[in-house]
């Protein structure tokens, strides 16, 4: 499954990164402390969060993940888009909160990471 | 002529919802004189209401207090506020209630009592102060310096509530002018985990919640005068002031 195939099926408002939206997502992590995030997600993972700062392309970058989810309706800090714009990190906008989102993505087969 | 100053430059008071109640202007003055603390702050959550008693207490005995906040930005970080004024502080909490949602819930977070300098209760705060406000870190920053304060990075070395564990890591060119690690966190493990940010200056303070707390963890300035003006100088190693090792 694409990143753009989850845009559709959610029809995800796309805030940045719309050229890099082909690639294969190995899964998802949810969460809004970015230290955890570091620490915890993994290469080709979806993201689903509600921080809106800049660090989160960053991380993104860092941990080579396929996309970001704002949730909650919330949307992006400028400096934020225009980083995600340079570094090539899609950005999406959902109206569902993180549960419910995050609970659909699972019943579409994206997985988490299992225990800890 | 520059000498050693003995500071705790973050004491949360009563009006925290989370402060202890005896955490009142003369006992907590006492604790500090009884500490040999030199200078204080007093940074309770989002608001500044009960400083200027505070301010008062301490001139009685001889210890300069300097009013402060810690506030919450829009992300979960905690960052610590000093000024030399109560007016610089007082805008600064103006801009805070303007963007801080919510009522308290004393049952919930605790009572958050506003005092005299006689240790007197004269009201109850009803905002959200244990809440998040509006405002980006980055913002809070610039009105800080706007206002001619000091802005310090709240307990760095924990994950609630800190920079580096809502964020990750510093992020490139905010201007902040020190780091704050706990009193969980020795001198030497702090070089050691904080290598990266050594252009910092450290500063090590209580965050003590509990009269028992105050000046269990403190910073040693070498300043001119207890000012916050002169305390920012040290964090940049300006005209001979620093942070002495201790």
């Amino acid at each position: 499954m694409t990143v753009f195939d989850i845009v559709n099926f959610f029809g995800l408002k796309i805030r940045a990164g719309e050229n890099r939206l082909n690639e294969e997502v190995t899964g998802g992590y949810a969460s809004d402390l970015l230290s955890d995030v570091i620490a915890h997600s993994r290469k080709g993972n979806i993201w689903v969060t509600i921080q809106t700062h800049p660090n989160i392309v960053a991380v993104a970058t860092m941990k080579e993940l396929t996309g970001i989810i704002l949730t909650g309706g919330r949307e992006p800090d400028s400096n934020t888009l225009q980083k995600a714009e340079e570094e090539e990190i899609p950005i999406l906008v959902s109206s569902l909160f993180t549960f419910e989102l995050v609970g659909k993505l699972y019943q579409m087969g994206i997985s988490g990471m299992g225990e800890c | 002529m520059l000498k050693t100053f003995r500071a705790d430059l973050h004491i949360h008071s009563c009006l925290s919802p989370c402060g202890e109640e005896e955490m009142r202007p003369r006992a907590l003055v006492n604790q500090a004189v009884a500490k040999g603390l030199d200078m204080i702050a007093i940074c309770d959550h989002n608001s500044a209401e009960n400083t200027a008693a505070f301010i008062s207490a301490g001139d009685e005995r001889g210890l300069k207090v300097l009013p402060g906040i810690e506030v919450t930005s829009k992300e979960e970080i905690h960052l610590i506020a000093i000024f030399d004024t109560q007016e610089d502080c007082t805008a600064l909490q103006n801009l805070i209630y303007q963007n801080l949602p919510g009522e308290n819930m004393e049952e919930v977070f605790g009572p958050q009592t506003v005092v005299n300098e006689k240790d007197e209760t004269i009201g109850i705060n009803r905002r959200m102060l244990i809440g998040a406000t509006l405002l980006s870190f980055e913002k809070i920053v610039s009105v800080i310096h706007a206002l001619r304060g000091v802005a310090i990075a709240s307990h760095i070395d924990r994950q609630a509530f800190s920079l580096l564990g809502q964020l990750g890591f510093i992020p490139e060119g905010i201007p902040l002018d020190g780091l704050e690690i706990s009193s969980r966190t020795s001198k030497e493990e702090a070089k050691n985990r904080f290598h990266s940010y050594q252009h910092y200056s450290f500063v090590w303070s209580s965050d003590a919640h509990y009269l028992k707390d105050v000046g269990r963890s403190i910073t040693h300035f070498l300043l001119k005068e207890t000012t916050s003006r002169e305390v920012k100088m040290a964090l940049h190693h300006e005209e001979g002031r620093r942070v002495m090792e201790a």
